[in-house]
């Protein structure tokens, strides 16, 4: 099994469907996710028995029993540990890793890292609500400052880590964002799946339970285009209708909003988006929401060679010309023979 | 290890006649492993049955001279069966003042002291906290004392060579070597081999070693000793003719994997992380690519154990190895492959606890942890290892059980198994039986059932990307034969209880007695590297006439179906382990036998006079 070969078929949504039934909170965010996941996977191309979903634990783990695929629900943030196995005995699945902000960046922080800074490729889906859901409403580690919640009644004073910044510090050789209901989620999907390596998926995700339309101020459908920044490949990073962009500040050597007047972004000093650029990405996924729109879409995505290629290399490397006589193995080494007139070498 | 053929009856030996203990010590620089290493090869190639006990230090570079710095190795080689690597050394070799305290203590009455008194100095001397020299002072008097300024002569040897000081000096422990090879008439030819191939890129070195080497052997020809040094020469032991071969604990435990996944038809995945003293089972496999192995670093021992699981879910066979603490950290994932059925073996290399404990030192006190140590009712099978040469089998074993049980398995070894070496007879691999495994890959009459079960209580094991077969398995509890979700109460019973038939059904072999008769007065029931001892301890008594019996348990969970009427078949149990009591608490509970306890707990092995002691006791 030394070529990966991409098992493709033809399919329809329905059979990325299973017969269970879906227990997400009535109106969870989850739902439109799993929709938007089980109407790419067509698109996409790969067969369901070459598909794993790999998830921890909470609400969003929930998520491989309700896809047509090969699941393993596993156990508290160790998602990628067991995914990097499983991808290491078949490289040829396609494995898609489910988690949460609690799951991927709390207790499977160290997890998340070092799956990335490996490049296992694979698909990591992390849906940030700020929040956990599944253990009723406590702050998570991407809870804004201030977060009332039965474990911070006084609101939490630590800081949130930024899911988009620690992919990229981590290795990531490809950062994506998007939000639960937001139409482009396919095709950031796609182009996760496209990249050969670790892509790392933020997808917002309204808890409408726990933490209600707390994405309500950039995902709200009404004013939206003055608050999304979608970035494209190639094209200048241009919000609010092509009236606003963002361009460099090259004597603080920060990103800053500037107005576009009459269409010329090129005049107003707009930056064109190069997904490969890393240093920008940096920038980008420390935008601060707010003083700037939410950058969304893809950030960056630079391929290198994958962990499990460079494994499966190395080990033919190693077997390349040897035979595996175990029997030869065992007597391997300082050996000595005892015959009736005594040892001998 | 109890690789010669003797009768059962033999007689108990006499020092210095059938059977010598030497013991090096010196500073961990001093090369005392490689030196004790290489002994015991010349043990093995004069035909000696041996045992060996490597004894190092935690610290990596201790300081020079220090007591903590101390790195011992002793070698037990005689010419009938050897069980253990010696109570009490017959011979020790000190090269420099700390060695000689922190091990003179253990000498026999009237046993040999080498020492090199060119190491005791002020400096040395004060660094082991002795105000008056030793060698001199007459504190020594019950001992025999050669005191020899190894370091000078050595230096004298290898002038020629034009080291310098600190890699003359270094050339001491050869010199060592040639004399502990006089001393016991052994041929020098394998060393000087293996001395010209170690130094092949450096042949000063080569030459200075072997000059050195020499230089020891004719000292001990050629000087007038009208002291205690005196040539002797023990026979070769009577041992099955055969190929055999130097073994230590964690090769066994590698090759032995690697066997049980070819004779699964299974490749392997071996999920580790650093710990003393497992790493050296991680080292070897690495090396062991062309035999369908992978190996991963993982980033902690979660991350080793899930890696395992999830190359086990796509079809290889998982494997994961650790201590004590490591195994701690696998607690929950073994829970998951418990609850997913899927086959996984887990290497637990025990070491001294709690917590940290003592890193490089050996206690048997994770057997509890192995039964019992998960959350929920959660049986897993639990073999253990007796010898280096049993870790082969026993690492098969837990493998065969884990692919025909789909199950995670604990294989429990000890720090001092997995370093310490044995002759072994290498088997012959056409002699077992394969195993090969069928996957499920095709839809069978009456439907899928991810959680049907075979005629052994195992479900099907299914590999992702097989087409027809999708399903999904998780931790939370599954609904019989179908494997859904389902929290319902009758299901959860079910469940628990088809969990714990499954693993109480396993068929291991019926327990056996190792030596002595089917009931009598006494049973010293051991279990894992405390073979040994108690089999060398019962022999003896056994040839003084006292009726007692030697039972090795290897199979700790399932135990033997005929466990439980043997034991009550004996007026009295005992069971020593290197722990206060855990096996002795098992098996009070599974048959309501009184088995009362012998406990050690230092970090060493027992000696054998231990157990002697404690069968005298409960004879009386």
């Amino acid at each position: 099994m030394n070529q990966v070969t991409p098992i493709t078929r033809a399919t329809t949504l329905k059979d990325w469907e299973t017969d269970q039934e879906v227990r997400w909170c009535p109106g969870c965010g989850d739902y439109a996710i799993l929709k938007a996941v089980q109407r790419t996977m067509p698109e996409i191309g790969t067969a369901p028995e070459n598909t794993v979903f790999i998830s921890g634990i909470g609400c969003s783990s929930r998520f491989p029993y309700y896809m047509e695929t090969y699941g393993f629900h596993t156990i508290h943030g160790r998602a990628p540990a067991f995914a990097t196995g499983l991808k290491l005995a078949n490289p040829n699945l396609d494995v898609w890793i489910v988690t949460g902000d609690g799951d991927g960046l709390s207790i499977g922080g160290n997890h998340t890292m070092h799956l990335i800074r490996r490049n296992l490729d694979c698909q990591i889906m992390l849906f940030n609500n700020e929040i956990y859901g599944l253990t009723k409403g406590q702050y998570s580690p991407t809870s804004r400052v201030g977060t009332t919640s039965p474990s911070t009644p006084y609101g939490s004073v630590d800081r949130p880590a930024q899911p988009a910044a620690f992919a990229l510090g981590a290795g990531a050789r490809f950062v994506a964002r998007g939000f639960d209901v937001s139409k482009e989620l396919p095709n950031v999907l796609k182009a996760a799946h496209a990249h050969k390596g670790a892509a790392f998926i933020e997808i917002f995700q309204n808890c409408i339970v726990y933490n209600k339309d707390v994405f309500e101020d950039f995902a709200a459908p009404k004013g939206a285009e003055d608050r999304q920044l979608w970035l494209k490949h190639g094209e200048p990073m241009l919000y609010a209708k092509g009236t606003k962009g963002i361009a460099l500040d090259a004597d603080e050597l920060h990103l800053k909003t500037v107005d576009v007047v009459d269409g010329d972004w090129e005049a107003a000093g707009v930056i064109v988006h190069d997904v490969t650029n890393r240093s920008v990405a940096h920038m980008l996924v420390e935008m601060r929401f707010g003083e700037f729109p939410m950058a969304l879409g893809v950030l960056y995505d630079d391929p290198r060679p994958t962990f499990e290629a460079d494994v499966w290399r190395q080990n033919a490397a190693a077997r390349e010309g040897k035979t595996a006589d175990l029997q030869g193995l065992l007597k391997k080494g300082q050996t000595w023979t005892v015959t009736e007139g005594g040892p001998e070498l | 290890m109890a690789t010669a053929v003797v009768d059962e009856a033999d007689k108990r030996q006499s020092p210095l006649s059938d059977a010598v203990v030497v013991r090096f010590a010196g500073d961990s620089g001093d090369g005392m492993q490689l030196t004790g290493g290489q002994f015991t090869l010349s043990s093995a190639l004069a035909g000696n049955d041996f045992a060996t006990f490597p004894d190092f230090p935690a610290e990596i570079r201790a300081p020079q001279g220090t007591l903590f710095g101390v790195s011992a190795f002793q070698i037990n080689f005689g010419s009938s069966a050897i069980d253990t690597a010696g109570d009490a050394p017959d011979v020790l070799v000190a090269m420099n003042p700390a060695a000689l305290k922190t091990n003179v203590p253990s000498l026999k009455p009237g046993g040999l002291i080498i020492a090199d008194e060119g190491e005791f100095n002020d400096r040395n001397l004060a660094k082991a906290k002795y105000d008056a020299n030793p060698l001199d002072d007459g504190s020594l008097a019950k001992w025999q004392l050669l005191k020899l300024n190894i370091s000078q002569l050595t230096m004298d040897a290898v002038k020629p060579f034009g080291l310098g000081n600190k890699e003359a000096l270094r050339c001491k422990n050869m010199w060592t070597l040639g004399l502990a090879l006089w001393m016991f008439d052994r041929d020098r030819q394998p060393l000087i081999d293996w001395l010209n191939g170690k130094f092949a890129k450096a042949p000063d070195l080569a030459a200075a070693n072997i000059a050195a080497l020499n230089a020891g052997h004719a000292y001990g020809e050629t000087a007038e000793l009208a002291g205690p040094l005196k040539q002797h020469h023990v026979d070769p032991a009577p041992v099955a003719p055969g190929l055999y071969r130097t073994l230590t604990g964690a090769e066994g435990i590698a090759l032995g994997l690697v066997a049980g996944a070819q004779l699964a038809k299974l490749p392997m995945f071996f999920g580790g992380y650093p710990i003393t003293p497992a790493s050296a089972i991680l080292h070897h496999l690495s090396r062991l690519k062309e035999y369908d192995v992978t190996t991963f670093q993982a980033e902690d021992e979660i991350a080793a154990i899930c890696s395992a699981i999830g190359a086990s879910y796509g079809g290889a066979l998982g494997v994961t190895s650790s201590s004590g603490p490591g195994i701690a950290l696998k607690g929950e994932a073994m829970g998951l492959a418990i609850m997913t059925e899927l086959p996984l073996v887990i290497v637990n290399s025990q070491r001294g606890g709690p917590s940290t404990g003592l890193p490089t030192k050996t206690e048997q006190s994770d057997l509890y942890q192995a039964v019992y140590g998960r959350n929920g009712d959660s049986p897993m099978p639990v073999i253990s290892a007796r010898s280096p040469g049993d870790a082969f089998d026993c690492a098969i074993e837990a493998v065969r059980i884990a692919v025909q049980y789909m199950t995670p398995v604990m294989l429990l070894t000890d720090g001092y198994i997995a370093n310490a070496a044995e002759p072994w007879a290498v088997p012959d691999l056409t002699t077992y039986e394969a195993f090969p495994v069928e996957f499920l890959t095709e839809v069978p009459d009456g439907g899928f059932k991810p959680y049907g079960r075979d005629d052994k209580l195992a479900r099907p094991w299914v590999k992702p990307g097989t087409p027809g077969l999708l399903h999904r398995i998780g931790g939370i509890e599954k609904e019989v034969d179908t494997g859904h979700i389902n929290y319902a109460p009758g299901n959860h019973q079910a469940m628990t209880d088809i969990r714990k038939n499954k693993i109480d059904g396993i068929k291991v072999p019926d327990q056996i007695v190792e030596l002595g008769a089917e009931g009598g007065k006494l049973a010293v029931v051991g279990w894992g590297s405390t073979f040994g001892p108690i089999h060398q301890a019962v022999r003896r008594k056994r040839a003084e006439g006292l009726d007692v019996s030697h039972v090795h348990i290897r199979h700790i969970w399932p135990l033997p179906a005929n466990l439980g009427e043997l034991l009550k078949s004996f007026d009295k149990v005992i069971v020593p382990e290197m722990n206060t009591g855990q096996l002795k608490t098992v098996l009070r509970d599974q048959y309501l036998v009184d088995a009362k306890p012998v406990n050690k707990v230092s970090g060493q092995p027992f000696t054998i006079a231990e157990i002697e002691a404690a069968i005298e006791e409960a004879l009386k």
